[in-house]
């Protein structure tokens, strides 16, 4: 239960130790192509988080054809027979009825709890659940933070002082402590309300690295000459430095989704997260944790889900980083060191290409 | 420095009356702290209302009534330091003396293994980047990232805990598991040493073969029963630290070095007898503290007097050395009592405890209490190290990276100093620099992740207190949690200040 975010390195900066040559044949790969296409490319060849985007597109997917959405009174319903809030006959007792020789999914692929609810539904609604509060409370810290630490970062002085001393407050206080204190007066109110209000929490790590890409960015050359062109302070900021920051920005807030489902689900399993009747991964866990002996598959399933989705989104932001800061780039090994010794191959041209560093494995 | 240190010290108190004062009015604001009486139907029910208001000054608004709390605490109410009553009227200043200590020591110790154990392997991973090892511990790393702590808590007191204790009633390692795992280790082994192919071959051999006779031996001697290290083990351990940590931290080149530490390893190996029959016996919780401070001490005098013109880098590898062989000394003698520990009536064999933090009613030496200590210990510290791991590792890595890629270690190796020095010396210092920050600022998130698995373990530590707070809307258990950790939190963040000063000296100018 992590508050911070694996390490992030500001993109757009001059890599030191880089000789002339391998900029050549780094700007040969990429010439022509725009800023979103150079992503994009580099995105696409790390594997990891390409297969982490088609696991997490199909958790999307099953979880919200499968029982269907719920908002409010609007429910469409989905291709599953059954739904999570409706017990039915225990079959085969309660075990999961899921095989893989010879396949088949069977009437309770998951199993069913004591009362006889399908657990595939619930799980698929717990997963739901936690993905819309993992969205919500993501876009929230993402904007809040972003607006925050551009503000400090750009105007600096006492404003910057004010921003970021509340920021050190806020973060002074856990994560988890301060969203069970707040859970504990809104989680009632539904999930929505809770995702909410973790993203009025989260946002503060956020801030602090936009301030910080906002106070280098602010000094360059570009922002002098829009100021000189006469630009405002708004236009400076949104539209001049803002897209230099994106790639921090991006990374940062997909990292915040994973440790936002991590804190939703371990509120719930607390008591503070969300309330029932509804239901969430973490909740799930937490109400059947003592059966663990007897139906190990109430606990099983749904932190199989938890996993899948933090793993997909955290593979997700690691191939985001390694697209938008090649910085993290391939040092020459012993062998290479020793072969460019005796002159097999030029030093220079050894892993040049940062996004060439994963097909050669 | 000192008025760096100081603006920063006030600062952070500032920072940190203001984190209580939105602590207090959030908590007291979460709930209606009456709801349980109001709800109920007891006959004197507006005499209990109108009790626990004046109890819990009530009738004073919020925003005031911080200030009543804030006067406890520097003993404006007359009582001393005051921290105010629970809803059942305890005082909280007794309740969170109890419930520090279990907290502390669980946090600390689970702390100081994830970043040692993070730091090493983030640092080797950086180093053979892109081989099978750095893979699998990337892939891990993520995997352990994303993991729900108490999930993974329920899972380790079912099998880690449950299961061992089944393992230990019949203690017996199948051939073919010994073989697996020597395998194994000499497949990581093979893949975290560099060199040629036939290197790794040889590394891949004598690692089989070792681990292999390690778990061959402990099948055949009943080890699990009576674990023991012995004098045998205990020596090869020795002389094997010495020249680990002297070729690390010095190279084996400085002879003077490696003669102190092999010095040291052989006092450890002298006095074994000694402290194992007669010392060990006398020892209690303090003087046991104070024998491992003075054996540091002396380890670090025989490196001074035998460290010739630079004394400094030799008096560290010794009292390296000397920390790393009591140690090895003090468990031979943990392991001693194992078997009358397991055996007692209080654990009934099975000492992985799933409960709780310490056996009620144990009685016993130093040695046996350390060992129930740790049994209890076990299953919330692996918890939160598999947590706290993953980060540090990753940061490790990614910092240790940017370092190999800078200029100065290409300077460092053009003018031929050798790789240790290179890595140890020029890198390794840099890129522990964003390292400091990271370990100072994720103090917070540990205790955040410790009130989970205080309860998943059902420890009663400041989890309990802080839940028990909440759940009743009451402010001063929280706050006394509160100010435990948010003062840790400030705390660590200020070591980080001073770490980076030591780390840095680019800071100290300024």
């Amino acid at each position: 239960m992590s508050s911070i975010p694996p390490p992030v390195e500001q993109p757009g900066h001059h890599e030191p130790g880089v000789t002339e040559n391998e900029n050549a044949i780094e700007l040969k790969e990429v010439a022509g192509l725009s800023q979103g296409q150079i992503v994009r490319r580099r995105f696409f060849r790390h594997r990891g988080a390409l297969v982490a985007m088609f696991a997490l597109a199909f958790i999307i997917l099953l979880a919200f054809t499968s029982v269907g959405p719920q908002f409010g009174n609007w429910k469409p319903g989905g291709w599953w027979q059954y739904t999570w809030n409706v017990a039915v006959d225990i079959e085969n007792g309660g075990r999961p009825t899921l095989s893989l020789f010879p396949f088949s999914i069977g009437n309770h692929p998951f199993g069913q709890d004591e009362v006889g609810r399908d657990i595939f539904a619930v799980v698929m609604r717990g997963t739901q659940q936690s993905l819309m509060i993992m969205v919500i409370t993501g876009l929230i810290a993402t904007f809040i933070g972003t607006v925050v630490g551009a503000i400090a970062g750009y105007y600096r002085g006492w404003t910057d002082s004010v921003l970021m001393r509340f920021t050190d407050i806020i973060i002074t206080i856990p994560v988890i402590v301060i969203g069970a204190v707040l859970g504990r007066r809104f989680g009632i109110q539904g999930a929505q309300v809770l995702a909410i209000i973790l993203g009025l929490v989260l946002w503060t790590g956020l801030a602090r690295l936009v301030r910080g890409e906002f106070l280098s960015l602010r000094e360059r050359e570009f922002v002098d000459a829009a100021r000189v062109a006469g630009a405002r302070d708004r236009r400076i900021i949104f539209r001049h430095i803002l897209p230099n920051a994106i790639g921090v920005i991006i990374v940062n807030s997909t990292l915040l989704m994973a440790s936002a489902i991590l804190i939703e689900t371990g509120l719930s399993f607390l008591g503070y997260g969300v309330q029932a009747p509804d239901t969430s991964l973490g909740k799930i866990i937490s109400e059947n944790q003592a059966a663990f002996a007897t139906r190990p598959w109430l606990f099983w399933w749904p932190g199989v889900f938890i996993i899948a989705i933090a793993l997909s989104i955290n593979f997700i932001g690691d191939g985001l980083r390694d697209a938008f800061d090649p910085r993290q780039r391939r040092m020459p090994t012993d062998r290479a060191l020793r072969r460019a010794k005796l002159g097999k191959i030029d030093p220079n041209l050894m892993d040049a290409s940062p996004a060439k560093k994963r097909d050669d494995s | 420095m000192a008025t760096f240190v100081v603006r920063r010290l006030i600062a952070s108190i500032f920072i940190f009356i203001a984190a209580t004062y939105l602590m207090y009015v959030l908590t007291a604001f979460a709930g209606d702290p009456l709801e349980d009486l109001r709800t109920g139907n007891a006959p004197n029910k507006l005499e209990l209302i109108e009790a626990r208001t004046r109890l819990l000054n009530l009738d004073v608004p919020v925003f005031l009534r911080y200030f009543i709390w804030l006067g406890g605490i520097f003993g404006l109410t007359g009582k001393g330091f005051d921290l105010g009553v629970t809803v059942q009227n305890q005082p909280v200043t007794v309740l969170l003396a109890q419930a520090a200590g279990s907290t502390l020591q669980l946090v600390t110790l689970a702390s100081l293994i994830a970043i040692i154990l993070g730091v090493i392997v983030g640092i080797t991973t950086a180093l053979r980047q892109y081989s099978g090892y750095d893979y699998g511990v990337t892939f891990l790393s993520f995997l352990f990232f994303s993991l729900p702590i108490f999930w993974v808590a329920v899972l380790l007191k079912q099998y880690l805990a449950i299961g061992f204790n089944d393992f230990l009633r019949d203690p017996r390692i199948e051939w073919w598991v010994i073989v697996a795992l020597a395998i194994l280790a000499g497949l990581i082994w093979g893949s975290i040493i560099p060199g040629s192919l036939r290197r790794k071959a040889i590394t891949f051999a004598i690692a089989t073969l070792a681990t292999g006779g390690v778990l061959t031996y402990i099948e055949l001697s009943d080890w699990f029963k009576y674990p023991h290290i012995g004098l045998p083990g205990v020596a090869v351990t020795a002389i094997g630290i010495a020249f680990g940590v002297t070729a690390i931290s010095t190279g084996l080149r400085r002879k003077q070095a490696l003669r102190a530490s092999l010095v040291v390893a052989g006092i450890g190996i002298v006095i074994y007898f000694p402290f194992m029959a007669w010392l060990s016996f006398y020892l209690d919780f303090w003087t046991f503290i104070l024998l491992a401070v003075a054996t540091v001490a002396i380890s670090f005098g025989i490196g001074w007097f035998m460290g010739g013109d630079d004394r400094m880098p030799v008096a560290r590898t010794a009292a390296i050395v000397g920390f790393l062989v009591g140690g090895i000394i003090a468990l031979d003698r943990f392991m001693q009592v194992w078997d009358d520990y397991a055996a007692s009536g209080r654990i009934k064999g099975r000492p992985i405890a799933t409960i709780g933090s310490q056996t009620p009613g144990l009685e016993g030496s130093l040695w046996v209490h350390g060992i129930d200590f740790f049994t209890h210990l076990l299953l919330p510290t692996v918890a939160l190290i598999l947590i706290s791991f993953a980060s540090y590792t990753r940061y490790s890595r990614a910092s240790l990276l940017e370092v190999m890629n800078q200029d100065y270690i290409r300077t460092a190796r053009a003018k031929g100093l050798t790789e240790r020095t290179v890595v140890v010396r020029h890198a390794f210092r840099n890129a522990l620099i964003p390292i400091a920050t990271i370990v100072a600022f994720d103090i917070g998130g540990i205790i955040g992740g410790a009130v989970i698995t205080e309860r998943v373990f059902g420890w009663t530590g400041m989890g309990a207190l802080f839940q028990n707070g909440l759940d009743h809307v009451d402010p001063n258990p929280v706050m006394a949690f509160f100010l435990v950790t948010g003062g840790l939190a400030i705390l660590f963040n200020l070591i980080a200040d001073l770490v980076y000063a030591g780390l840095d000296p680019r800071i100290r100018v300024s």
